[in-house]
């Protein structure tokens, strides 16, 4: 293992403490926690809190501030963080309104931000969660009931985000995710796996000449491993999957999310997405955006993810192009 | 009859339990998890053990929901959450003084977040017939070995262990007896009416 890192156990305090140094303008860290929460928050809109185990940079963090998320609670490398953790994050951003969780679906996370939830509902303060659940690549998973939650999250965070800028009630943003998360759909290739600092070494071995279709981001196996195969070849394999799974009409609109996974170069993605485009065009599908970037990485992992959002409702796409000021959602 | 005074002695017992068990607890995660619910367990009743030092309690629901925020803030992964809903729900019936009902609650507590039935492999196959024998009220040491021994063969379709399906078999489950120290503790003080 190669790594610029001094002492692994000491890696989540260090990358905070550098978080909150680049973007203290923005962002601050509640004191004695892994809390991260948007400075200047407007009163009386919900609030939205998100996180999950660490290792997914710019997830969550990234997506703090004005028109996402008002706190992510940074866990443990591929680790959900602790409920007096959610909870101190709850009661940090909570500003009358509400607080709405967003999960990503592994059984760790769901459990703790579940407690955390209860625990604050006894504090008095009303809470409502949204569980991500968008990758399609298999139903059950290592550390997963059902469907694991993926890059279509920070999609979920964009348009919650802007909904809560523009006073939904949590009861309204609650449905609107739910509703949501049913249309976005993700699946994943990887042709490296993720090393965990503490571990050492890849959590699991590819030949250089292979690559695994729907693998997680925790390097969770996927469906298939073959020898590599070419952009154009892993997008006609992964739109394939897409199509079976929303069995889309021509004319329907979608947008479109490329995500790399943390050691793929955006040179490669902007290949794949060039790929992506030849295939929908002849599907005749109409793309009302499009995303490219390292969003929901894997530390380490080569590979990307694919996402479609159907846009069954013209709002999404509103609040999907409303204006935002954090620190990773990009142009 | 639980007594705020007991319920500190019995969860301190508890404690040094795990303590002395924590590389025994390690092995046999080490088997069929990540090896690690020794270490996580202690790091959860040593601040559990803090908090009794530095507190005064005015009756049993406070010393169950401090003993519940420890855990479920320091052991982390599902064990924390698991423990923690126990002692959560614990605190909520607290007020009974009632042994069977506080701990059919932190049953019932167990298996509403883990979404876990018995005869999945987990704490709950410890948990479900200890509430059953003190209800009957003949609740023995080797009713409590027997249920973690009872977890042997069966294969873990819930929790971490699930994942190896069949390599689970012949194991005995590490939650299930980290939840047997608790209910040895149980024993050891004089909470239980004879």
């Amino acid at each position: 293992m190669k790594k610029i890192i001094n002492d692994p156990s000491h890696l989540l305090e260090e990358m905070l403490a550098g978080i909150d140094y680049a973007h203290g303008d923005k962002l601050e860290r509640i004191k004695d926690t892994n809390v991260i929460v948007r400075k200047n928050k407007r009163q009386g809109k919900v609030s939205l809190v998100s996180g999950g185990g660490s290792g997914h940079e710019p997830s969550h963090a990234g997506f703090v501030g004005e028109g996402m998320l008002d706190a992510a609670v940074c866990g443990e490398v591929f680790t959900s963080p602790t409920p007096d953790q959610i909870l101190a994050a709850i009661k940090a951003v909570d500003s009358g309104s509400g607080v709405l969780l967003i999960v990503k679906n592994y059984t760790g996370d769901v459990m703790n931000f579940e407690m955390a939830l209860e625990l604050a509902e006894m504090e008095g303060i009303e809470v409502d969660q949204v569980i991500v659940d968008d990758d399609i690549a298999v139903e059950d998973s290592t550390y997963t009931a059902g469907r694991r939650g993926v890059a279509g999250t920070v999609i979920v965070h964009k348009i919650l985000g802007a909904a809560a800028e523009q006073g939904l009630s949590l009861l309204e943003l609650k449905e609107l995710g739910d509703k949501l998360v049913e249309q976005i759909k993700t699946i994943g290739v990887a042709i490296h796996a993720a090393t965990v600092p503490e571990v050492g070494k890849p959590g699991f071995e590819l030949a250089d000449d292979e690559l695994e279709y729907g693998v997680g981001i925790h390097s969770e196996p996927g469906y298939r491993r073959e020898s590599i195969k070419s952009s154009r070849e892993i997008a006609e394999e992964l739109i394939s999957k897409l199509k079976q799974e929303f069995n889309w009409q021509s004319n329907e609109r979608f947008g479109v999310f490329v995500n790399g996974l943390g050691a793929t170069p955006l040179m490669e993605q902007y290949v794949f997405l060039n790929d992506v485009k030849q295939l929908i065009e002849a599907e005749n599908l109409q793309i009302e955006f499009k995303k490219v970037g390292s969003l929901m990485t894997s530390i380490d992992m080569a590979g990307l993810s694919l996402t479609f959002v159907k846009l069954t409702e013209q709002e999404w796409l509103d609040y999907y192009h409303a204006p935002v000021q954090v620190t990773s959602w990009g142009g | 009859m639980l007594t705020t005074e007991n319920t500190v002695q019995w969860l301190t017992k508890f404690g040094e339990i795990i303590s002395m068990n924590k590389a025994y607890l390690n092995e046999l995660d080490s088997r069929i998890g990540d090896g690690d619910h020794g270490s996580n367990m202690v790091r959860g009743v040593e601040a559990m053990l803090a908090q009794f030092e530095a507190m005064e309690f005015n009756h049993a629901k406070d010393v169950f929901k401090v003993t519940a925020m420890a855990l479920l803030s320091k052991i982390g992964g599902a064990s924390g959450p698991l423990y923690g809903s126990a002692f959560m729900e614990m605190a909520k019936v607290a007020e009974t003084n009632d042994l069977v009902t506080i701990l059919t609650a932190g049953l019932n507590g167990i298996k509403k977040r883990g979404k876990a039935e018995v005869n999945e492999k987990t704490m709950i196959d410890v948990w479900e017939p200890v509430c059953q024998a003190l209800a009957e009220n003949n609740l023995t040491k080797s009713i409590i070995d027997q249920a973690v021994q009872a977890t042997k063969p069966l294969k873990a379709t819930k929790g971490r262990a699930s994942y190896l399906g069949e390599r689970s078999i012949g194991e005995i489950d590490p939650g299930a007896m980290s939840s047997a120290y608790l209910f040895e503790a149980l024993l050891a003080g004089e909470l239980i009416d004879g």
